[in-house]
């Protein structure tokens, strides 16, 4: 989140771009310099929206940028269409389609896959640019004379024709870019965006159609692409071929770097940085193209030493200056006192929406029909037989290796079982995607945290809760995250549940390792699960830890299903009525934990026997 | 009408570029595969290797000192490079290590570009290969058959040091799981290194022995590095079979649509690029959890 204040953002842009075009001369800018920074910044802000805030690092962005750029030097010059805005809207919806059908493609594989695959990309798009379709691009010689913009209100006509005039021309589309870019990142799919950077395994696992989000990104950052390029036809009255080269999208990408990415302004600033010193290189030392040799080497010094580009090393500069960094303290409290019964979270008044039906009743919640899983040779489940039935809250323990990992994530659809159903609520879900599955109302609590580590505690409930009240996909980027009706309290009662109300604002890598502990429950929670999964919700903790969480999964038991797998017998035998107990990938005695604890097949299975 | 003696010559230039595609892709797909590190400086590394064979080969006069010393420096390169700047880098996200190889390699272009210019530099083939040789059915340049068994045998080195070799092993079992090497009681970190150095050199060689038939200029790298993706796309990160498979399959694309229209060839290798990640999204030869 950048601010909650409204629109102090916007005006302060509003403010820097009216100011700029008088102050930065004093500065050693040129005019034109300070017109191609903007032309920059803007193609920047849907590419940070893709690379800082969906953290897919694009090489490919020149593709769209050319694309954007040629469609309506085209329509300008060769087609004779006479309206400049309309053109390059023109241009800017083609790159977003380009986008759409590319991303398609490249958004099959993620990290430095999807890397590569875009550095193919952009050069593909040059090759075609400059040979099966130069009759419409000029080729290598590019579209020259497009006319630059001109506004006849009738009484009084407008030429864009002067620097300064071109520069309120572009500087009014990037100030629309940037009060869109800014609704896009504070909506909720701007926090989604966030959550799939953080951790797309537990994006998809609360709910979140990752894939259609991530492919929404990418057209976003096409279509910038698009208009900035188009605008780059204008300024220059020329639309030439190299900005279909790789080294275009290079630059972006660079620029994006120095400035910081994941702040929206970071291209603005790297390509006031970039543009300014190879001026300055270029025309105050003579240092001919030995320009982007030094270029390189302040790139590679700034990626080395400061992580987060300019924005963020002035962010952390203003930290030590006000005396050490800001840190969200815990509250004052005896970390081995217990939550008093009367705390909110142990009443069930407050529960997370609780549920039509508390009573146990005898409706199957979930069902597993003879499944097995197979990894090569390795049978991890085989032939499991397994029923819950409403409101009840199953134990499952097993040795080390018994498969009861596989188990779970058999159930919530993160693996599809070799062979068997899995019926929920009575239909088929075998075969479903996690995602799927969580909409449906189950999901699971990890083994090992899965928590969206640069946001806070609230935003990371927040990312949940919106998968259950949005569904896994829907594109109101313009409005505010907590314009979603039902948010607040969802996210509010979830944070209570598991006790970080104070925490609220802290940002999940100053947790401790228990708050931590409690606060993937409350991801589980907040969508609302009417079966929840935990799996080891005590490893790690402390004795004290684990007296509390035990509290609370008693607590939250309210209403609805759980199934919870914990090595602590002590805590599985005080919580649940019925425990299945795993033993190499089989079930081997179902019961209550009286049966269990007297069961000689278990002793056996733990302990190798027990003699007397 | 397909001139049927051009189409065999143009498949034998694909071969050798195929070849050659293969030992480049090895090198950056074992560099992946066992330090986790995508190297964009790879293509930059292809065009140091001609540039060292060039300055060797200028002072020298023999082919066999620019091959020798183009291997080794960029090896070299390769090693201070990993000592230097990558090793900071294994605890950071892919995205920092792209962005700091890609900067690397733009030093590295420029670098080149400062010191010696743009334009391309010659180096001739040695005497024996020079000219044409009869094949009875076509003629083809002698240095570029030469080239091919050059390297084939540079890919065989490659693949007895991975696969018959203890520091083979060690790579291949870092390749799985590079922590548990670590828990082993091997020292990764001098195994990483070894194999950045290793990885460079394969490109590095590639880079001086394709110098006679392509002119080493300061961008050679570049078109390399988008092919050498293509390259892994293909074939699978982290597996050598798949980049020889994937080198094979990118050369002949290249040429054969570089005979019909040369415009055509990036596209040809991107429509066959997407149809792999359409139909196995893992690549040929790769396998599924790798990314």
């Amino acid at each position: 989140m950048l601010t909650k204040r409204p629109f102090v953002i916007e005006a302060l842009t509003a403010l820097g771009l009216l100011a700029a075009p008088f102050l930065l001369p004093y500065l050693g800018f040129a005019p034109a310099t300070i017109n191609r920074i903007l032309v920059w910044g803007l193609f920047g802000l849907g590419f940070d929206i893709l690379f800082g805030y969906t953290g897919l690092l694009s090489f490919g962005q020149s593709a769209f940028f050319g694309t954007g750029g040629m469609v309506a030097a085209y329509l300008l010059t060769l087609a004779g269409f006479p309206h400049v805005v309309t053109a390059i809207v023109i241009g800017m919806v083609a790159a977003a389609i380009i986008g759409y059908l590319v991303g398609l493609i490249a958004l099959r594989r993620t990290g430095i896959y999807f890397a590569m695959i875009t550095v193919a990309i952009s050069e593909v798009f040059y090759f075609v640019e400059f040979n099966p379709l130069s009759d419409f691009t000029g080729g290598e010689n590019g579209l020259p004379g497009v006319p630059p913009p001109s506004f006849n209100l009738g009484f009084m006509k407008f030429d864009f024709n002067t620097d300064l005039s071109m520069y309120f021309f572009l500087a009014f589309w990037y100030f629309l870019g940037v009060v869109l870019a800014l609704r896009i990142v504070r909506s909720p799919v701007g926090l989604v965006l966030s959550a799939i950077r953080d951790n797309p395994l537990r994006a998809q696992a609360v709910g979140h159609d990752i894939q259609r989000y991530k492919l929404t990104a990418f057209v976003i950052a096409a279509a910038y692409a698009g208009f900035a390029g188009g605008l780059l036809g204008v300024m220059q009255g020329f639309m030439p071929p190299d900005a279909f080269m790789f080294d275009t999208s290079g630059q972006l990408v660079m620029q994006t770097a120095i400035g910081g990415p994941g702040t929206l302004f970071g291209p603005l600033v790297g390509a006031l940085i970039w543009l300014y010193l190879q001026d300055f290189l270029q025309g105050v030392l003579h240092l001919g193209s030995t320009w982007k040799l030094a270029l390189g080497i302040v790139f590679v010094v700034l990626v080395v030493f400061l992580k987060r580009g300019v924005i963020g090393g002035i962010v952390d500069l203003v930290q030590l200056a006000r005396g050490g960094k800001e840190t969200h303290e815990a509250p004052e409290s005896d970390p081995n006192a217990v939550a008093e019964p009367e705390a909110p979270a142990a009443s069930p008044g407050v529960a997370v929406a609780p549920r039509a039906s508390a009573a146990t009743g005898d409706k199957a919640v979930i069902e597993a029909r003879q499944i097995s899983k197979r990894y090569g040779g390795l049978l991890a489940n085989s032939n499991i037989d397994f029923l819950v039935k409403e409101g009840e809250l199953r134990g499952v323990i097993g040795p080390n290796g018994a498969g009861k990992s596989t188990f779970f994530k058999m159930l919530t659809c993160e693996v599809q079982p070799t062979a068997g159903q899995i019926l929920f609520n009575g239909s088929d879900i075998t075969g479903q995607t996690v995602t799927q599955a969580c909409q449906l109302g189950l999901t699971k609590s990890y083994q090992i945290n899965q928590l969206f580590t640069r946001l806070t505690v609230r935003e990371n409930v927040v990312i949940s809760a919106l998968a259950k009240l949005r569904g896994p996909f829907r594109m109101n980027m313009l409005r505010g995250v907590d314009g979603v009706p039902g948010l607040s309290e969802r996210v509010d009662q979830a944070l209570a549940l598991v006790r970080l109300t104070e925490r609220a604002d802290a940002p999940v890598a100053e947790l401790a390792y228990g708050e931590k502990r409690r606060l993937e429950i409350g991801l589980a929670l907040a969508s609302d699960p009417q079966l929840l999964l935990l799996d080891e919700p005590l490893a790690g903790m402390s004795p004290s830890e684990r007296v509390e969480t035990v509290k609370l999964l008693k607590s939250i038991r309210e209403g609805r299903t759980m199934i919870v797998i914990d090595h602590d017998m002590d805590a599985i035998f005080e919580l649940a009525e019925k425990i299945t107990v795993l033993s190499e990938g089989k079930v081997l005695v179902e019961g209550t934990p009286e049966e269990i604890k007297n069961d000689p097949v278990v002793q056996e299975a733990y302990l190798g026997g027990v003699h007397e | 009408m397909i001139n049927w003696g051009n189409l065999i010559s143009q498949m034998f230039n694909g071969l050798v570029l195929g070849m050659l595609l293969a030992l480049i892709s090895s090198g950056l797909t074992i560099i992946y595969g066992t330090l986790g590190v995508l190297n964009l400086a790879h293509g930059a590394m292809f065009m140091l290797g001609g540039y060292a064979g060039w300055l060797a080969f200028s002072y020298t006069h023999s082919f066999i000192a620019a091959v020798v010393v183009g291997s080794l420096f960029v090896m070299i390169v390769g090693i201070v490079m990993e000592r230097v700047i990558i090793r900071s880098f294994y605890g950071r996200p892919h995205e920092d290590q792209i962005l700091v190889t890609f900067g690397i390699g733009i030093v590295f272009v420029e670098a080149v570009r400062f010191a010696f210019g743009s334009l391309s530099k010659i180096v001739p083939p040695p005497e024996m290969l020079n000219g044409i040789v009869n094949l009875g059915f076509m003629f083809y340049p002698k240095y570029r058959l030469a080239l091919l068994v050059i390297v084939a045998v540079a890919l065989l080195v490659l693949y007895i040091v991975l696969y018959r070799t203890k520091l083979g092993m060690i790579v291949r079992a870092g390749i799985e799981d590079a922590g548990m090497v670590d828990a082993l009681g091997i020292n990764v970190h001098k195994v990483f290194m070894l194999v950045f150095g290793i990885g460079a050199m394969a490109a590095g060689f590639s880079g001086i022995v394709n110098a006679p038939v392509v002119a080493v200029s300061p961008d050679v790298g570049e078109s390399i590095l988008v092919q050498t993706f293509v390259v892994v796309v293909i074939g699978g990160v982290g597996s050598f079979p798949g980049a020889i498979l994937g080198g094979l399959i990118a050369g002949e694309i290249i040429s054969i649509t570089s005979m019909f229209n040369p415009g055509y060839a990036y596209v040809m290798l991107f429509a066959a690029m997407t149809l792999v990640l359409v139909l196995r999204p893992y690549g040929l030869l790769g396998t599924a959890g790798r990314d």
